[in-house]
C-alpha cells in the first residue's frame, strides 16, 4: 500500500503558519481599542506583516532550546556548588563585582521582563508579539538564573542578602534603577528602540561578554554560566532590535526624526549606566581579560561604526554623544573608581586601591592617561591608608538629574575640570553631568525634574529608619542612612583589607588545601 | 569594509560549528578568550548546516546554535540550509 508522506515543512514556512498564521484581525472590537497605545508617539506603521524574525523561531523550538540551556546551565551551577567552587576564584576581591552584579543588574533583568510583555501585549503584528513574548521569558529566566547563581555566594559572603531592598534604595542604584524606570514609562516604540536596540544591540555586548569572559577568567564557573546562557538568548535580542528599528523606519519617512532623537538619547542613558562595567573590568577583575578601553573599541567603536554605516541607508546617523563617549573611554572607569573608593563606607560591597601590579597594568593598557592623572591619586591614597589613614568622604556627593551618576564626569577636553551643566525649569535650577544629559533634560524637562535623587532625598531626611529621631543629640545622619539601606556596618561595606570577606576567604582556602 | 562576527562558548559542539565557519569563509578571522571564541568576517559570514554536519558526524539544525551562541553582529538571513550574517554596503 503506497503512504502519502508530506515532505517536512521548511523554516520559513513553519514559522509563517506558526506565527502569523495563528494571529486574528478583532471583528467586534475596534483596532484602536485592543490595541491603544500605538499612535500617540507618532510612530506611524502601515502593514505590521512586513516585520520578519530573522531567527524565525516558533514557540515549539524556543520551549526546546531553552529547556536544554537549563538543563546545562544548572548541572554546571551544581557542579561548582557541590566543589565549593567560591574558593577557586582568583581572590576574594572577585566577589565584589558579584555583589554589583545582583544589586545593579539583576533587577533589571526582572523590569525588561515586565517591559517586554507589555510592548508584546501592545503591538498588533504577530511577528513582534511572539519575539516579544520569547524575550519577556528570557529575561525572567536570567533574573531567576542569577540570583539562584548568586545565592551560593551569600551563604558564605557579606553584602547579598538585601538586594531586592538595596536597588530600591542605595545611592549609585539608583542609576541602573532609573534608567529602567525612564524607559518602561515610556511609549511601546520607545521602549524598544531603548531596550531593544540602544540597549541590547548597541551596549550589552560591553557589559556581557568581556565581563563574563573575566568572571571565567578568574575561576567562577557560576557566573560564567549564567551570564553565557543569558547572553545566548541576547543574540535574539539583539536581532528584534535591529530588525524592529529597520522595520519602523521602513514604514513612514515620518519615523525618522523620532527614531533618531530616540537614538541619541538612550545612546547615551545606557552609556552612563555602563560606568559601572568599566570599573569593574579595570579595578575590581584580579584578573582581567581586557581593559574598558579595548572593549569598547572592539564592541562600540568598530562593531558601532558598521551598525552605523549599515543603518545609513535609512537616514540613520551615529548617536549624539558618541564622539565624547570615545574621548572618555581613556578616563572612565579611573574616575569611577575614585568615587566608589571615596564613598566606600555607604555601598554594599568592598573597595580597594589598586596595587603596585594593578597599576603597572592600568599604565600599560591606558598610556595617554594613567599614570598623568590617576595613578598619583591612587599612591596618595594607599600612602594614607599605610599610615591608618584610609580616606572615606563624609559628604554627600552632587548627582545628575537624569543619569543620577555622582557629578565626577570631567570635561571631554579637560580630564582636570569637573563638567557641570546648569537647566532652569519653572524657576527651579536643575544639574547635569554633560551636554547629553542636559540634552535629555531640556527636551522633557516635565519627566526628569521628578527624578528620586538618593542624595536629594537623604537631605530631605527621607531615607532614615522609622524609629530614628533627628534631634537626638547623638543623632549620627550617615549610620542611619546605612541602617535603611539595611548594610551592615564593618561587613557589607568599608575597605576590602580589613573585611571579614578577605578573612574568611583566606581561612577557607587554607583548610581547602591542608588539614 | 565593515565586519560582521559571532561568538560562542568554548566547548566541543563549538568546536565544530567554528571549523566549519572556517572552512566556509576563507577570510575569517579566529579570537580566542578566555571560554569564548569570536569569530570575524569582512562583510558577510556563511554558516551552512551541511559543513557543520561533515565536522560533528551526525545530523545538525541550524537553530542549535542558539545553545552555544553568545553573540553576534551584522543583518541575519536564516534558512533551513544556512544562516548568513552581512551588512549593507
Amino acid at each position: 500500500m503506497d503512504m502519502k508522506v508530506n515532505k517536512k515543512l521548511g523554516l520559513k514556512e513553519r514559522y509563517n503558519l506558526m506565527t502569523r498564521d495563528l494571529a486574528w484581525d478583532p471583528s467586534y472590537q475596534s483596532i484602536k481599542d485592543v490595541f491603544p497605545y500605538m499612535e500617540y508617539e507618532g510612530i506611524k506603521i502601515h502593514d505590521w506583516d512586513k516585520f520578519e524574525d530573522p531567527f524565525r523561531m516558533t514557540m515549539d523550538s524556543y520551549w526546546k532550546y531553552q529547556a536544554e540551556k537549563e538543563r546545562k546551565l544548572y548541572a554546571i551551577i551544581d557542579a561548582f556548588n557541590q566543589n565549593n567552587g567560591h574558593l577557586g576564584v582568583t581572590d576574594a576581591r572577585y566577589i565584589n563585582t558579584l555583589k554589583l552584579f545582583l544589586t545593579g543588574v539583576s533587577p533589571l533583568e526582572y523590569m525588561a521582563h515586565r517591559g517586554f510583555a507589555h510592548v508584546g501585549r501592545q503591538y498588533p503584528g504577530a511577528g513582534p508579539r511572539v519575539a516579544c513574548l520569547m524575550q519577556s521569558l528570557d529575561e525572567i529566566r536570567h533574573a531567576q538564573t542569577q540570583l539562584h547563581s548568586l545565592s551560593n555566594y551569600n551563604k558564605h559572603y557579606n553584602g547579598f542578602q538585601n538586594w531586592r531592598h538595596q536597588h530600591d534604595r542605595v545611592w549609585y542604584l539608583s542609576v541602573p534603577k532609573s534608567f529602567f524606570d525612564d524607559a518602561v514609562s515610556a511609549g511601546p516604540f520607545e521602549f524598544i528602540v531603548a531596550i531593544g536596540f540602544a540597549f541590547e544591540y548597541v551596549l550589552t555586548n560591553l557589559l556581557f561578554v568581556p565581563f563574563i569572559s573575566g568572571a571565567a577568567y578568574n575561576g567562577d564557573m557560576g557566573a560564567m554560566a549564567f551570564g553565557f546562557s543569558a547572553q545566548s538568548d541576547e543574540s535574539r535580542h539583539m536581532t528584534l532590535g535591529l530588525e524592529i528599528i529597520k522595520f519602523i523606519l521602513e514604514q513612514d519617512p515620518d519615523n525618522l526624526p523620532i527614531v533618531q532623537a530616540w537614538l541619541d538619547k538612550w545612546f547615551w542613558r545606557g552609556y552612563r549606566v555602563l560606568t559601572l562595567v568599566a570599573m569593574m573590568m579595570d579595578y575590581m577583575l584580579p584578573k582581567r581579560v581586557m581593559s574598558w578601553k579595548e572593549a569598547w573599541e572592539v564592541y562600540a567603536e568598530q562593531n558601532g561604526a558598521a551598525l552605523f554605516n549599515d543603518l545609513a541607508r535609512y537616514g540613520i546617523k551615529v548617536p549624539k554623544g558618541w564622539e565624547q563617549a570615545c574621548k572618555d573611554k581613556d578616563h572612565l572607569s579611573h574616575q569611577a573608581w575614585n568615587v566608589f573608593y571615596n564613598y566606600g563606607a555607604a555601598a554594599p560591597f568592598h573597595t580597594w586601591a589598586p596595587s603596585e601590579k594593578d597599576m603597572e597594568w592600568l599604565s600599560a593598557k591606558y598610556p595617554d592617561t594613567f599614570d598623568k592623572y590617576y595613578r598619583p591619586v591612587w599612591e596618595h591614597y594607599s600612602k594614607e591608608q599605610a599610615e591608618g589613614k584610609r580616606f572615606y568622604n563624609g559628604t554627600l556627593p552632587m548627582l545628575c538629574q537624569v543619569c543620577q551618576v555622582p557629578m565626577f564626569f570631567t570635561e571631554p577636553d579637560d580630564p582636570t575640570k569637573v563638567a557641570y551643566r546648569e537647566s532652569e525649569y519653572k524657576g527651579m535650577k536643575y544639574h547635569c553631568c554633560s551636554d547629553g544629559c542636559k540634552h535629555i533634560f531640556d527636551n522633557e524637562p516635565e519627566k526628569y525634574s521628578q527624578s528620586w535623587l538618593p542624595v536629594h532625598q537623604i537631605y530631605q531626611g527621607n531615607c532614615f529608619p522609622e524609629d530614628v529621631d533627628p534631634t537626638k543629640p547623638d543623632f549620627n545622619p550617615l549610620a542611619e542612612v546605612l541602617r535603611w539601606y539595611k548594610i551592615t556596618q564593618g561587613e557589607d561595606n568599608m575597605d576590602f583589607a580589613d573585611s571579614p570577606d578577605k578573612k574568611n576567604f583566606e581561612a577557607w582556602r587554607a583548610q581547602a588545601t591542608n588539614n | 569594509m565593515s565586519n560582521v562576527f559571532i561568538a560562542f562558548q568554548k566547548n566541543e559542539e563549538s568546536r565544530a560549528i567554528i571549523n566549519a565557519i572556517v572552512a566556509d569563509n576563507p577570510t575569517a578571522i579566529v579570537n580566542d578568550q578566555p571560554a569564548m571564541v569570536k569569530i570575524d568576517v569582512p562583510h558577510k559570514m556563511v554558516i551552512r548546516k551541511s559543513t557543520i554536519e561533515e565536522e560533528i558526524g551526525r545530523d545538525f539544525d541550524l537553530q542549535e546554535m542558539h545553545i552555544h551562541l553568545i553573540t553576534l553582529s551584522g543583518n541575519i538571513d536564516e534558512d533551513d540550509e544556512t544562516f548568513t550574517l552581512s551588512w549593507n554596503e
